[in-house]
């Protein structure tokens, strides 16, 4: 009988891939992580995601699993014997679907968007990603987690881009704390979790790689 | 009697494939709710309310709590009313079949739009492309009847269903049978499906519904 295997197939710099570590961790579930280069992407990559060949994929006994969001509700329901990352609710559960789909359409866009952009263009992004935060600092209120008590899936899915916020702040020329400090408060909450402090890359390191994409774009 | 009867309410667009979907997981599960018409270029006040992020329908009430997205409504629906499962029971199978529906509205959704409201020339040829891509997976993925391999519909099957609608009801050939055999077969299964074929609009109702998307798509240029 095969042991419990898992596999990872991520990048050091990718949110979506932290988002899995960070479920992997919560669970407390051993795995094997492969660093992929998406300029020369592995057999086993392709193998395992034909259809979009992106990462993170996580292999469970040979088997994969795509997309960030639908990974970590698979550790959920596999590993369910602790850290519940979903509400128990049904509504709960559909609003912290909607949430993570939110942040899945809004965040990286916007602010790819704002990145590559100069002027009045740049200005509207820049506007638009800074709304994007204050609605999610809003959608979290009074709570400590997005899950409530607990941290759950919303929370999973936002601090994941922790290590960009450095890099938003100085392009999109504006302070995190000054325009959402209850946001903030969220973020220094969740590094107090051993989870999620040892799986988020070094900010200054996520500055410097997208330094290095942002003139290698501007090459072409 | 009053309190436990459950308020149910659906606010859409006829025409809308995302509404259909709704409205198909709704009949599968036997839910009576009240519908009520909006209008895309004009939204009313009460869809703002209860969808003020994106501020689009479908939109699910129960009891006087929202639901918006329409995969996320419809894994509410599976998660709240037990009867006739829409999605399977075992974890991988689950991560498949919302991995597929994703897969609909990431890859095939965006590009039949473009295909069918004809934009611009180089766009829809682009769009074609990206169509034929997506369905050409998909028909390597269909197994037996439906997507779930089974003769029951499920998860993936009402995602897809802007293919038949555009296939059977508007007759926009996506796709032939020698190309496509088992999109084609599928696409035809579905769209005779009792409770699919009970809620699927006319051809009629699905051409105004695509002119006021271009509407609003033209508008937004525009803008």
């Amino acid at each position: 009988r095969m042991a419990n295997e898992v596999v990872l197939l991520e990048t050091w710099a990718s949110m979506y891939g932290i988002r899995v570590r960070i479920a992997l961790a919560e669970k407390g579930v051993k795995y094997e992580c492969k660093e992929e280069n998406l300029r020369n992407k592995s057999s086993l990559l392709l193998q395992m995601n034909p259809i979009h060949k992106k990462i993170p994929v996580l292999i469970h006994n040979g088997k994969p699993i795509c997309d960030s969001a639908i990974i970590v509700q698979y550790i959920d329901e596999v590993w369910s014997h602790k850290a519940p990352l979903m509400p128990s609710d049904p509504y709960e559960r559909a609003q912290a679907r909607f949430w993570v789909d939110y942040i899945d359409k809004k965040v990286y866009d916007t602010s790819r968007k704002m990145w590559l952009s100069t002027g009045e263009e740049h200005e509207t992004w820049r506007k638009e990603l800074i709304s994007v935060f204050k609605q999610l600092e809003e959608t979290l209120g009074d709570k400590p987690f997005y899950g409530g008590d607990t941290f759950g899936f919303v929370d999973v899915g936002l601090i994941s881009f922790y290590s960009w916020f450095y890099s938003f702040e100085i392009y999109g020329n504006f302070k995190m704390e000054a325009e959402c400090p209850k946001l903030v408060a969220w973020v220094k909450r969740c590094m107090q979790r051993e989870t999620v402090s040892k799986n988020l890359p070094d900010e200054k390191e996520i500055y410097d790689h997208a330094e290095a994409s942002k003139k290698a774009l501007e090459l072409k | 009697m009053a309190s436990s009867q459950e308020e149910v309410t659906l606010l859409g667009v006829v025409g809308s494939p995302f509404l259909h979907r709704v409205q198909i997981a709704l009949k599968l599960k036997g839910i009576e709710y009240k519908y009520l018409e909006d209008d895309l270029n004009n939204k009313s006040d009460l869809l703002l309310k209860y969808n003020p992020v994106h501020k689009m329908i479908p939109v699910l009430v129960h009891n006087e709590k929202p639901i918006s997205e329409s995969l996320v409504i419809v894994e509410y629906i599976d998660d709240t009313w037990k009867q006739n499962p829409i999605l399977p029971s075992d974890p991988y199978q689950r991560a498949l079949a919302r991995f597929w529906a994703q897969f609909m509205d990431d890859k095939c959704v965006v590009a039949a739009a473009k295909f069918v409201l004809k934009v611009d020339e180089k766009e829809k040829e682009k769009a074609t492309e990206e169509l034929y891509e997506a369905l050409k997976f998909l028909e390597n993925e269909l197994k037996d009847k439906f997507f779930a391999g089974e003769e029951i519909i499920g998860f993936v099957d009402i995602a897809a269903v802007f293919i038949p609608l555009l296939q059977e009801v508007a007759q926009i050939q996506l796709f032939t049978s020698e190309k496509f055999p088992k999109l084609f077969k599928w696409s035809k299964d579905f769209y005779n499906h009792p409770v699919v074929k009970e809620i699927m609009p006319s051809k009629d109702q699905l051409f105004v519904y695509f002119k006021a998307r271009a509407q609003s798509l033209a508008a937004k240029k525009k803008n």
